[in-house]
């Protein structure tokens, strides 16, 4: 064998050279990335800004043609519909996540379960909006808020569950110990004790689903539809506004173009502000 | 990651000992409590039969009428009643493969520059907006798309392109300029990708033990080596992981790309001619349509079901294999 | 070495606001090893380091000198600065954005401290092992052949027989030569910090530290690696910071003792043990605080 000291070097300035490339590549792409990401923001505010007047908050769809108007009808449906499904599908997730992170910690079954809930994660929603339409459409006749929002459930379901899991994971061993040491029954344990020590974060976690659904088009195209009146009852065509913004954008006409952009901005104003929300409470917890 | 391995399995035993105590017959309510959420988590099992039911119910008469030639038929005739799901096929995949080629990049050298790079308080503004990005619908990607990115596309960017040497190649950058069309769809997907992408990037990079880079860094390595070398494969599991679900996220999307493709059911040309997707073909046409037609889009919904199970799986397999081999927890 | 100016409370030794602490002249250090050690090289002197985390300083005028081919022991109560003081001779605190320090630190007549030195090539020559066992995601095959791949041109056969070397001087080749090809992370804690010792030595550095290398491994695995420090020491610098006495009496012939970031006493680990001329050195090593 040589010495090391005989083996030809590999040079140090160009082992250096391509280290500074690397660094300053990876400013170029983050710089663009996020130009980019900030470009997105930008236009919508600008755009949707001119829209906001106290009629689009207050008043139905005009014909096409005629001015003014609003979308009060889609705001209420969209809020009512997220609901119907956080009542299905937030429990129901929830309940699932306890038994991944509780009780099937090792079973082949948990396992089981816990991959086909990671796999419905990625189902897309679409698909969910098909399976919706299947099972009630026809048997309904009509599309409907019932349809829409079984869709948005069922995409809201493995999201909580998962994050349910996740999250009693962080919750120390101990205290479920020390809470079987003093006798407690196991549900007791789990819900008074452990779902305690953590409601904060399943908190957190199930706005987080809710309002990541809100946000849905493509599984209440079909289901849903929208409609441009006042619609309570959701065995009707129901308005919401992910779909307006869809058919409006689709549009010829500038008013309902500017409309979309409009509706646009008030979900970005949802989504991040309940975003923004969740991590300031998240973080006043911690302190 | 070894002591965060103990204690689990440590705390494994004691939830047994637990489960066998609670199996002893002395609370009825508990066996009912763990009854009730297994039937939760049994519930979602039952959706994702009740969804493979549904889809192969619907799409049962396409499925007889064209048998399997369905998957390599180009056509797409309402008035001739017949139907394949060859061109979303080729739509999806070049827009997937075009969004992830963009993205995946990106996202790592973002993601490294938020750990490695620079000011800890820098990193954690621009983490936050890239989460806020990861959360903001995908419609309004499309919408920006379609009103924003169209026009520059057909105004400058593809005649840029069509300028250039790789303008020559007609399968690859042929025909007029429309603005609406694959690579436009490609990139709208890659933006919508790159923040989710991006954020489970960093975290990864961020899981990586200090010792084990200070190690890198004390063997006389760059930056970028420790980052190639060390961390890249420390986190190897974790990109793939990554990389598989954006992948089924830009596969599945539908909302961002139905603006922007063009919704044309011809097999295009090149990547700046119009297509569809299967996601985008179903959007467009289900509400409308009836009889065969219906059933044709129920199967790409099948078979774009099928195709991101098997991701999935794939995914959730690889994740185990790779941490196991690369001695991860 | 002068005497200390103030008796250093004892209760609590963190707290530097309470304690002013002893001064060492650097002249001291240099001829009292110079007068004792004539016969011995200095692989690498340490003159008036200070040392910032932020705007607290951890180090203050560190002055001492390593002797070329001995074991130098570093030892002191958690807090004090052994690690932090190490942790300059490679420069790896640079890593953090609010680690500073000044002073001198030269290797073979070169300050590493200063402007014109190479990092990269100062980690080659200075070798560093840490406290916790850090083999890279990768094959034992490829964690020795890391450091050699990044600075030298090598093809394979001469890659493996220098891995092989590596993992013999190592004592880790009978352990591991079938697992070549199997993860580094999947060896046993002993193993997995011989493993990074080889990996050190594969590029033939001048200098080793070792940052408590045993602390996080079991009494036999411990016992391997100071039979592989005595055996090591012919070829090499060896620094090892260790909280335990027995530890450094048993590898090092000099030992410095730390206390709050000032090198109290440093001399030969026998007389520092037996006939330490420091009260505070005297109270830490018959334990009555650290």
């Amino acid at each position: 064998m040589r010495a090391l000291s005989e083996v030809p070097h590999r040079s140090v300035a160009g082992r250096r050279s391509s280290d500074i490339v690397i660094k300053v590549l990876a400013w170029i792409a983050a710089s663009l990335g996020i130009a980019l990401m900030g470009w997105v923001i930008v236009v919508c505010v600008q755009r949707g800004i001119a829209a906001w007047n106290w009629d689009f908050f207050t008043q139905l769809p005009t014909p096409v043609g005629e001015p003014g108007g609003g979308i009060a009808n889609a705001l209420v449906g969209t809020l009512i519909m997220t609901a119907l499904a956080t009542a299905l599908g937030v429990p129901a997730g929830f309940f699932a996540g306890v038994y991944l992170a509780e009780f099937g910690k090792n079973s082949r079954f948990a396992h089981g379960m816990r991959m086909v809930t990671n796999v419905m994660m990625g189902i897309p929603s679409i698909i969910v909006g098909l399976f919706s339409y299947m099972l009630l459409v026809p048997t309904l006749g009509t599309f409907s808020g019932w349809a829409g929002a079984l869709a948005l459930a069922v995409i809201m379901l493995p999201v909580m569950a998962r994050t349910t899991e996740d999250i009693l994971n962080l919750v120390p061993n101990e205290m479920r110990e020390s809470a079987l040491a003093v006798g407690a029954p196991r549900w007791r344990a789990t819900l008074g004790v452990v779902v305690k020590a953590a409601r904060a974060g399943l908190l957190t976690g199930a706005i987080l689903a809710v309002v990541r659904v809100s946000g849905e088009t493509a599984p209440l195209l079909f289901t849903a539809l929208n409609s441009a009146y006042w619609t309570i009852d959701p065995g009707q065509p129901y308005a919401n506004l992910t779909v307006t913004i869809y058919q409006y954008a689709n549009s010829p006409f500038p008013d309902w173009q500017e409309k979309a952009w409009g509706a646009s901005l008030l979900i970005i104003v949802l989504v991040l502000g309940a975003n923004i929300t969740v991590r300031l409470i998240a973080q006043r917890g911690k302190q | 990651m070894s002591d965060t391995g103990h204690s689990l399995n440590g705390g494994w035993r004691v939830r047994d000992m637990a489960s066998r105590a609670r199996r002893a017959p002395s609370s009825r309510t508990d066996t009912a409590f763990r009854g009730f959420t297994i039937a939760c988590s049994l519930f979602i099992a039952l959706l994702m039969l009740g969804i493979t039911i549904a889809l192969v119910e619907g799409s049962w008469e396409s499925m007889r009428e064209f048998g399997l030639s369905f998957l390599w038929t180009s056509d797409w005739d309402i008035n001739k009643g017949v139907y394949g799901a060859l061109t979303p096929m080729i739509g999806t995949l070049t827009t997937t493969l075009i969004a992830m080629g963009i993205a995946l990049p990106l996202a790592l050298v973002i993601a490294l520059l938020l750990v490695e790079l620079v000011h800890p308080v820098a990193a954690r503004i621009i983490g936050t907006a890239v989460e806020m990005l990861a959360a903001i619908p995908s419609i309004i990607y499309g919408m920006w798309g379609l009103f924003v990115l169209v026009p520059i596309m057909q105004a400058h960017v593809i005649p840029w392109l069509q300028s250039t040497p790789l303008g020559q190649i007609p399968w690859l950058l042929g025909g007029p300029p429309l603005g609406v069309g694959i690579l436009t769809a490609g990139l709208i997907l890659a933006f919508m990708v790159l923040p989710f992408i991006t954020a489970v990037s960093r975290d990864v990079l961020r899981m990586v033990p200090t010792v084990t880079k200070e190690a890198g860094y004390g063997m006389g390595a760059t930056t970028w080596e420790v980052t190639r070398k060390v961390s890249f494969r420390y986190g190897f599991g974790g990109f793939v992981g990554a990389t598989f679900i954006g992948l089924g996220r830009a596969f599945g999307e539908t909302m961002a790309v139905a603006y922007v493709i063009g919704n044309s059911f011809t097999i295009p040309e090149s990547i700046i001619a119009p297509g569809t997707t299967f996601a985008s073909a179903i959007a467009n046409q289900f509400p409308e349509a009836v009889g065969l037609q219906k059933a044709a889009l129920m199967e790409l919904g099948l078979i774009l079901f099928l195709v991101t199970i098997v991701f999935q799986l794939i995914a959730q397999l690889w994740l185990g294999y790779v941490n196991k081999k690369v001695g991860i927890r | 070495m002068r005497e200390p100016t103030t008796e250093v409370s004892t209760a609590e030794p963190q707290s530097q606001a309470t304690v002013v602490p002893p001064r060492i002249e650097v002249d001291d250090v240099t001829q009292a090893g110079q007068e004792r050690h004539s016969d011995l090289e200095v692989k690498m002197s340490v003159r008036n380091l200070d040392f910032w985390y932020g705007k607290s300083q951890a180090l203050f005028d560190n002055s001492i000198d390593y002797y070329q081919n001995r074991v130098t022991a570093i030892i002191g109560p958690s807090g004090c600065g052994k690690s932090t003081h190490i942790r300059c001779l490679n420069r790896i605190y640079e890593l953090y954005r609010d680690h500073k320090a000044s002073g001198e630190i030269v290797l073979d007549g070169n300050n590493v401290l200063g402007s014109g030195v190479d990092v990269l090539d100062v980690r080659r020559r200075v070798g560093m092992i840490f406290q916790k066992p850090s083999p890279f995601p990768m094959t034992v095959f490829e964690n020795i052949a890391y450091g050699l791949k990044l600075f030298y041109k090598l093809n394979r056969s001469e890659l493996r027989d220098r891995v092989e070397d590596a993992l013999r001087r190592a004592a880790l080749w009978d352990e591991v030569k079938d697992k070549l090809n199997e993860p580094g992370t999947g060896l046993s804690g002993g193993q997995q910090q011989r493993l990074c010792i080889a990996r050190t030595i594969a590029t033939e550095p001048e200098v080793v530290l070792m940052d408590e290398p045993c602390s996080a491994i079991d009494p036999i695995a411990t016992g391997k690696i100071e039979d592989l420090i005595e055996e090591l020491k012919h070829q090499y610098t060896i620094l090892i910071v260790t909280h335990n006495m027995q530890q450094a009496a048993r590898v090092s012939e000099y030992t410095a003792f730390f206390f709050q970031g000032y090198i109290v006493e440093f001399g030969e680990t026998t007389k520092l043990f037996s006939n330490p001329d420091q009260k505070q050195t005297e109270d830490y090593i018959t334990g009555r605080f650290g």
